[in-house]
């Protein structure tokens, strides 16, 4: 399972590596996202530094669409879908390399995204530790409900109305717990964010399992 | 002209009859059950010191919430057997359809009337409490489940993909009922507790409660039997055609 989930993230990211559509499209649209919350909310420093840890996981959110959109669409086209369940790997293990594929991409695209807050709301960064405990687990947690989702809704004809409908009520819980750590580590009070941290790792672990177990048969259908 | 559609006549299978009485009965029931509880609610309990006439509320809206668990939890139970392979039959997923359904109703009826009751009480229509927040999502979760389910697929693919969405959403219902206990919330905590019969509710207001729970049990009961025939005979016109379907609920209505 370990070594199918390794060789599925590898051709993933190859993939996004080759076509340069996380390069060239997600992370310059995380960026937008950032950019039109500045004018929001009329670039004012002090808001923009104070609501930073809420904005930025939204960012990250809406960039996870795109990234999970891309993940399904990938297996989609020409029939790649049944040539993956004829290659004979464990449907677990196709599961958690492609989440583990987006979790790589959305972590690249939360330490962009965390310059950019540093940067353009002037935030000051504090509790490093607590901050890159939140973006993990939060992150697994998101790629794994996300790759869930993305196969859901992949090949069906309304997929861009219909996945954000499915997955932002569930990611819903991650963008709270995770505000509610990283805002703890901005203001210098990590012991506040550790049960938070602890609430992002149990949803990660519950969605994970659950992919493992139910991926199998999401890939049964054509 | 008495009928703008003239009757058609299907050269197929009679459907299998409708079992005649379980539905009526379960309507009556129904209907006699809300009507004991409106009186009770609106006549025989009487105002209360605290929360005045809101108090009278008691007889909806825990019953709804409670109402809305139990459509959800077998809309839950559906799926699974449906994912299941051997159990796996196109019933399964008709009831969780239908539940969810229901489900969503109760959901949304919950979320208004706490609203009116949380209005009077915390002045406020809406208040970014834990456990309003995770009813809220409840509700949201599964209108995105209900928009699922009219994407439409082959019969068991959908049904699948339905019902993984089903369980994914299911996982809030917990979240959702310990979220008083597990976060100081301003929501209150639970109005009964088995231990303690008489800890929070005087006697009227326990019967109001009581007969809330009992009429929204026998409403659910009867919306998911009408909900879930409806299911099924969706799925028959969509295999058979319109006509035969027309036909069957025409001969349900001279029947009676």
């Amino acid at each position: 399972m370990w070594r199918d989930a390794l060789l599925v993230a590898g051709k993933d990211l190859r993939i996004e590596a080759r076509s340069r559509v996380a390069t060239n499209q997600i992370a310059p649209f995380a960026f937008l996202v950032l950019v039109l919350f500045a004018f929001a909310l009329d670039a004012d420093r002090t808001v923009l530094a104070k609501t930073s840890a809420g904005l930025f996981w939204v960012a990250v959110l809406f960039s996870s669409l795109l990234a999970v959109q891309r993940s399904a669409s990938v297996e989609s086209a020409d029939g790649a879908r049944d040539q993956l369940r004829l290659s004979g790997l464990d449907p677990a293990g196709i599961f958690l390399g492609k989440a583990a594929a987006v979790a790589a991409q959305l972590l690249v695209l939360e330490v962009l995204l965390g310059a950019g807050v540093v940067i353009l709301y002037g935030t000051h960064l504090s509790g490093i530790l607590l901050i890159v405990a939140t973006c993990v687990a939060a992150t697994m947690g998101l790629a794994a409900a996300g790759t869930l989702y993305g196969s859901l809704a992949a090949g069906l004809k309304v997929r861009e109305t219909l996945l954000p409908l499915l997955l932002l009520p569930v990611a819903a819980p991650v963008l709270l717990a995770a505000t509610k750590a990283s805002q703890a580590a901005l203001d210098g009070t990590p012991a506040a964010g550790t049960g938070w941290v602890r609430l992002l790792a149990a949803f990660a672990v519950i969605y994970l399992t659950f992919g493992v177990i139910a991926f199998g048969s999401l890939l049964e259908e054509s | 002209m008495t009928s703008t559609i003239a009757p058609t006549t299907v050269e197929t299978a009679p459907a299998p009859r409708r079992k005649g009485w379980i539905g009526p009965t379960l309507g009556a029931a129904a209907l006699a059950a809300s009507a004991a509880a409106a009186v009770q609610g609106l006549v025989v309990m009487g105002p209360t010191a605290n929360q005045g006439q809101y108090s009278r509320l008691l007889v909806v809206h825990p019953p709804l919430a409670t109402g809305a668990y139990l459509a959800f939890g077998v809309t839950v139970v559906a799926s699974v057997l449906f994912l299941i392979p051997r159990t796996r039959r196109p019933e399964w997923d008709q009831l969780a359809g239908a539940s969810a359904e229901i489900g969503v109703l109760f959901c949304a009826l919950t979320l208004v009337t706490g609203s009116i009751w949380g209005h009077n009480t915390w002045g406020v229509w809406w208040t970014w409490d834990a456990r309003l927040t995770a009813e809220a999502l409840l509700l949201a979760l599964y209108l995105g489940y209900l928009a699922l389910r009219r994407v439409p697929a082959e019969e068991t693919v959908r049904g699948r993909r339905c019902a993984i969405a089903a369980l994914v959403a299911a996982l809030d219902i917990p979240v959702d009922h310990f979220a008083t206990s597990w976060w100081r919330t301003l929501h209150q905590g639970s109005s009964i507790s088995l231990t303690q019969p008489d800890k929070h509710l005087d006697a009227a207001h326990g019967v109001g409660l009581l007969l809330g729970f009992i009429a929204i049990a026998l409403v659910y009961a009867w919306l998911l039997g009408h909900r879930y025939r409806l299911e099924q005979l969706e799925t028959r016109y969509e295999s058979e055609g319109l006509s035969l379907a027309l036909e069957e609920r025409r001969a349900e209505g001279v029947e009676r």
